[in-house]
């Protein structure tokens, strides 16, 4: 069975502290590592080929660092991965749908998928819009929030899986070829091994770009984008002026009490 | 200048989302001379119409079908598309809850728009949608801006719009459309669906008390939930304590668990990593309990106490039960 997850390389905000805020932080050069709701999906993607057999190809779109999580990725998965990078200059300032538009163009281009895997979000651009969008354009059916794969009939082509939905949970079964968005509960991704780190290392990673893709450049990047953000600032910094209460508990419960119910809060 | 706001419901409740939706809305088309449609699918629905326009919508439009009875976004979305297609509105918003994630992004691909994210802010600017939004986990903020000419979607976050009491003396034309997609075009089916209940979700609620490594155990959650019960609140953890499963992940805040915005949240033995800080540092006010007083947590409070959790939530618990009798 043909695996898809998509990954994107985002800035590690683990690096965060007083001298690197966001904008230094998602500046060039920045630290970066694989997205970690990108981990789930990957290894939910391993898992399926470790039980179905087939190959799960990692697609990536991004800068030239965007190898280094491949590699990340191809040395978790290792001979159950391959790995392709979607990048080209004509790629940058991609809104989600332009994104989508490539990562589709990928997806049909590696040819007979039957499950696409995704992330909750990306940490960095935070829109969740991606996923839902590959599917869109593919015509696929799309399951969000999934946190369990109850059966896979590669026979029937049909998928059954449990999301999680804000208010409860919900039990759905669709048809293959589909997209999925995956959480945390669906399994811990897996550690890279050091054979499987000295492996990705030397790995040779495909590129596809526009022109391989049959990409013109007026559907994608800042040309065919129909959102741009062109201001990203600091956020104005909260002025929590703390306050310590000391004492003992009863003493301070009251105090509490007292500056709580002063603020409305409760 | 025509304003869409779409509504959501689970089993027949309206989200409060919707309200704060189309409560945004009415601001951008008074300022514009516009008007708000309230968009309503589902079955049985009818009479969310008139709400919506108690709370600031100026029509509605109604598709009420069985296919549409739980929110599946292939079914709900070819129906929001037709409606787009059909009547041109400038502007669409939807609740940046989990459908309304999923529903704008799908229009937007399938009607070729721009769609910004859960947004914190809309404005008009010289006729088009300017939306301010939040990304890296709110350690930086973005001005989205639209391509002219085409319809502009966004996702509004919850909790900061207030919405419109309702004004019940509010009259407006209520209309309907069709749904789509029949049944059997459906690909996806809902086999079972199992309601949480007797809990707060921690997206709808304005008083969050988390617990994290502090809490040392599965028991010492129970303190927490004490004070959460009382104060009519939800429960939260941080990873530390998700990972030692001492609570499930649903209650996990922070970045690869829920961000929230509560009114008051009050951080129980968390320390504070930056990846919990994330989630939660835009609550309105942040109590925190920590032994350490050097636990990062105490950057982003309001108000601190240094010592032991299992004395001072607990007093914390009686004296709100006293009050708030
Ligand atoms: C500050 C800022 C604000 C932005 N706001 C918006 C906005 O409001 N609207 C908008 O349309 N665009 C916006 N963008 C652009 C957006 O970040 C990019 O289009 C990005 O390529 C995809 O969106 P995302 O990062 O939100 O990923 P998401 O949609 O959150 O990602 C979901 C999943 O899709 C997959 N995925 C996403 N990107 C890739 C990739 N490059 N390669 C492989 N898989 C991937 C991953 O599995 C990921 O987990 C913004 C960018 C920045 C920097």
């Amino acid at each position: 069975m043909e695996i898809v997850a998509l990954m994107k390389q985002t800035p590690d905000t683990a690096q965060l502290s007083q001298r690197m805020d966001g904008l230094k932080l998602m500046a060039k050069g920045g630290p970066r590592i694989v997205n970690p709701w990108d981990e789930y999906a990957l290894e939910a993607g391993i898992r399926l080929v470790e039980e179905h057999g087939g190959v799960c190809t990692i697609l990536s779109m991004g800068k030239p660092e965007t190898m280094e999580a491949l590699k990340t990725g191809l040395a978790m998965g290792g001979k159950k991965t391959k790995a392709v990078f979607l990048g080209d200059p004509k790629f940058e300032n991609s809104d989600s749908l332009c994104t989508a538009r490539i990562l589709a163009k990928a997806i049909q281009k590696v040819g007979d998928v039957s499950i696409v895997l995704a992330g909750k979000s990306a940490i960095d651009g935070d829109t969740a819009n991606t996923a839902v969008q590959v599917a869109a354009l593919l015509g696929m059916p799309y399951l969000g929030y999934v946190v369990e794969i109850k059966e896979v009939n590669v026979e029937e082509k049909t998928i059954t899986v449990v999301r999680a939905l804000e208010k409860g949970r919900e039990t759905v079964t669709t048809t293959l070829p589909a997209v999925l968005s995956v959480l945390k509960e669906l399994g811990e991704p897996r550690y890279a091994s050091f054979m499987g780190i000295r492996k990705a290392a030397k790995a040779k990673i495909p590129r596809w770009g526009a022109k391989t893709l049959g990409l013109s450049p007026n559907e994608i990047g800042a040309n065919g984008s129909l959102v741009a953000w062109p201001d990203v600032s600091l956020p104005p910094v909260k002025d929590a002026n703390l306050e310590i209460i000391e004492g003992e508990p009863d003493e301070v419960a009251k105090v509490l009490a007292d500056k709580l119910l002063a603020e409305k809060v409760i | 200048m025509k304003i869409f706001s779409v509504f959501d419901h689970y089993e027949g409740d309206v989200d409060a989302i919707s309200y704060e939706t189309v409560a945004i809305a009415r601001k951008l088309a008074d300022a514009n001379n516009g008007t708000v449609v309230a968009v309503i699918m589902g079955h049985d629905v009818s009479d969310m119409a008139q709400s919506a326009i108690h709370h600031g919508a100026d029509s509605a439009i109604v598709i009420d079908d069985a296919t549409l009875k739980h929110f599946r976004i292939m079914a709900h979305g070819e129906a929001l598309l037709k409606l787009a297609q059909d009547e041109s509105p400038d502007i669409i918003l939807l609740g940046a809850n989990s459908n309304g994630r999923e529903l704008a992004p799908y229009v937007a691909a399938k009607f070729g728009v721009g769609l910004a994210s859960d947004c914190v802010d809309l404005e008009i600017d010289n006729g088009s949608l300017l939306a301010t939004r939040p990304a890296l986990a709110g350690n930086v903020m973005a001005k989205i801006t639209f391509k002219k000419g085409t319809t502009q979607m966004a996702t509004l976050r919850r909790r900061v719009y207030p919405a419109l009491e309702a004004d019940t003396s509010r009259s407006g034309d209520i209309s309907t459309a069709s749904a789509v997609l029949s049944e059997d075009d459906i690909p996806t089916k809902i086999l079972g669906l199992e309601t949480a209940e007797g809990e707060i979700s921690l997206n709808d609620a304005s008083i969050i008390v988390s617990g994290g490594r502090g809490v040392a155990g599965e028991e010492g959650f129970a303190p927490v939930k004490a004070l959460a019960d009382v104060l009519g609140g939800a429960l939260g953890a941080s990873r530390a304590a998700v990972d030692a499963n001492w609570i499930p992940y649903k209650y996990q805040v922070g970045q690869t668990g829920q961000t929230v915005q509560p009114d008051l949240y009050i951080a129980c033995g968390i320390s504070g990593a930056i990846q919990h800080l994330a989630g939660m540092k835009t609550s309105k006010i942040i109590v925190a309990i920590n032994k350490d007083p050097d636990a990062p947590i105490f950057q982003v409070a309001n108000y601190g106490i240094v010592g032991d959790l299992f004395k001072y939530v607990p007093a914390l618990t009686a004296e709100f039960e006293k009050r708030l009798k």
